[in-house]
Formats: C-alpha cells, sequence, structure tokens
C-alpha cells in the first residue's frame, strides 16, 4: 500500500491493520518519521512540498523493488506533505516478512531509497522565515550502499 | 507541453510551470533543459549545477537522454529531502 496524502494518520491504528491481513508473517517493523524541533534551533512547523503524482509512481517502484529483493511479504509506505507541527508524524514505511532479518532490511532500503528518491522538498519554518532543507550526502551514502 | 519546477526552483523562477511547444531541435529531456536555459536567464543561474537535478517524464523519473517526442509533462526536480 502506498498513501501520499495531506491527512494526518494514527501510525498504531496502521500497522495493526497491515499486520492483521498477513497471517503467514513472523515479522513486522515499522519505522515512524516524526517532525523534530532541535531545542538549540527551533522550528515552528516543516512544511512539506510535494509532486504527487511522481511520489505514487516512484513509491510504488521502490515499494515493488523491495518486496521482490528482501522477498517480503508485504511493504507499505505513507508519506504526509502540507504543513506539519513539531512531534507530527511525518511518515511510515512498514514491511511484513517470515523472519526479521528481511522485514529489518526492507524498511532499511526503503528508508535509505525515498530519502533521495521520492518527490518530496522539506521546508523548516522558523521565527526568522522560511528555509529549505538541504539535501545531505550522508542521504545519498546511504542509498548508495543497497546499489548492486 | 507543460514543464514543472519545484521548491526552491519555483520560488527562484517564481513560478510553478511553463506551457512551451518545442522547437525541433529538442530531442531529449537534456535539450530541452538546455533550451530552457537559453529562454530564462534565472532558470539558467539557478541549474548552474545541472547534474543535482533530476527530471520526470510524465511523472516518471527517467535520464536526462530520454527522447521528449510525446511527453505531455516534464518536470525538473531539484534534491529531494523526503523521508
Amino acid at each position: 500500500m502506498i498513501r501520499v496524502t495531506t491527512d494526518s494518520f494514527d501510525p498504531g491504528a496502521e500497522a495493526k491493520a497491515f499486520q492483521a491481513v498477513h497471517t503467514e508473517a513472523g515479522a513486522m517493523v515499522s519505522f515512524t518519521g516524526i517532525v523534530r524541533s532541535r531545542p538549540d534551533d527551533p522550528i515552528s512547523a516543516l512544511i512539506l512540498e510535494c509532486y504527487p503524482e511522481l511520489a505514487e509512481n516512484e513509491l510504488s517502484a521502490i515499494r515493488d523493488q523491495a518486496i521482490t529483493r528482501f522477498s517480503l511479504i508485504d511493504a507499505a509506505i505513507i508519506h504526509r506533505h502540507g504543513r506539519l507541527i513539531p512531534g507530527q508524524t511525518i511518515m511510515m514505511v512498514l514491511t511484513l516478512a517470515p523472519h526479521r532479518q528481511a522485514a529489518f532490511d526492507g524498511a532499511q532500503f526503503l528508508m535509505d531509497y525515498l530519502k533521495t528518491g521520492a518527490p518530496f522538498w522539506k521546508q523548516e519554518e522558523t521565527a526568522a522565515g522560511l528555509r529549505w532543507v538541504d539535501a545531505r550526502p550522508e542521504d545519498d551514502d546511504a542509498r548508495a550502499r543497497w546499489a548492486r | 507541453m507543460k514543464v514543472l519546477y519545484f521548491a526552491w526552483l519555483r520560488e527562484r523562477l517564481n513560478r510553478p510551470s511553463d506551457e512551451v511547444s518545442l522547437p525541433p531541435e529538442v530531442v531529449t529531456l537534456a535539450d530541452l533543459v538546455t533550451w530552457l536555459r537559453t529562454r530564462d536567464e534565472v532558470l539558467d543561474h539557478a541549474m548552474e549545477n545541472p547534474a543535482i537535478f533530476k527530471l520526470s517524464r510524465d511523472a516518471r523519473i527517467v535520464p536526462w537522454d530520454t527522447p521528449i517526442d510525446g511527453a505531455r509533462e516534464i518536470a525538473i526536480l531539484p534534491p529531494m529531502t523526503g523521508g
């Protein structure tokens, strides 16, 4: 399942529903990304710009790759866009596999890919105004380690 | 054909998109970028380091040398910061 949305969601309820339909799974990994405000550099909001049609296509392709590569039973990605405030959930990745290693690896792969390969752009709202979040070289490095 | 701009590129251009009629010499997406840059100084400066951008053709990320023929919508995508 892929969902690109401006709506908030309940990570616990999503994980429960995702797991419930697959009784053959022995392991589920869920990762939740949260809007963070650092005490030394606070933000009042994170604004995510998105190209929804492309996001759905790219996330679907990444999900299919993860399922094939790690023999996952299922995988899901939920990603929000719009204006979010610190503490709110930005996105969630879920993987289901017979055993834990594939579930962990699949979730890590999905995260590393979608950081740099899905069309979302973060902008931080601070007391001084808005600023675009720079792409981080370490995110490219994280993705590169899955290349083969 | 429509060309979409996102994030800080959209902001620098002060518009989200352009509607363009392509001259015959524009064959690939890379040609399109070159052509757009010659027409717009702001875009030219914003894309000084072209390697950081990805391009999409009809909502699929594709290599720069992809043919443009028949495309409905091209997007120029600055480095992505999702997740």
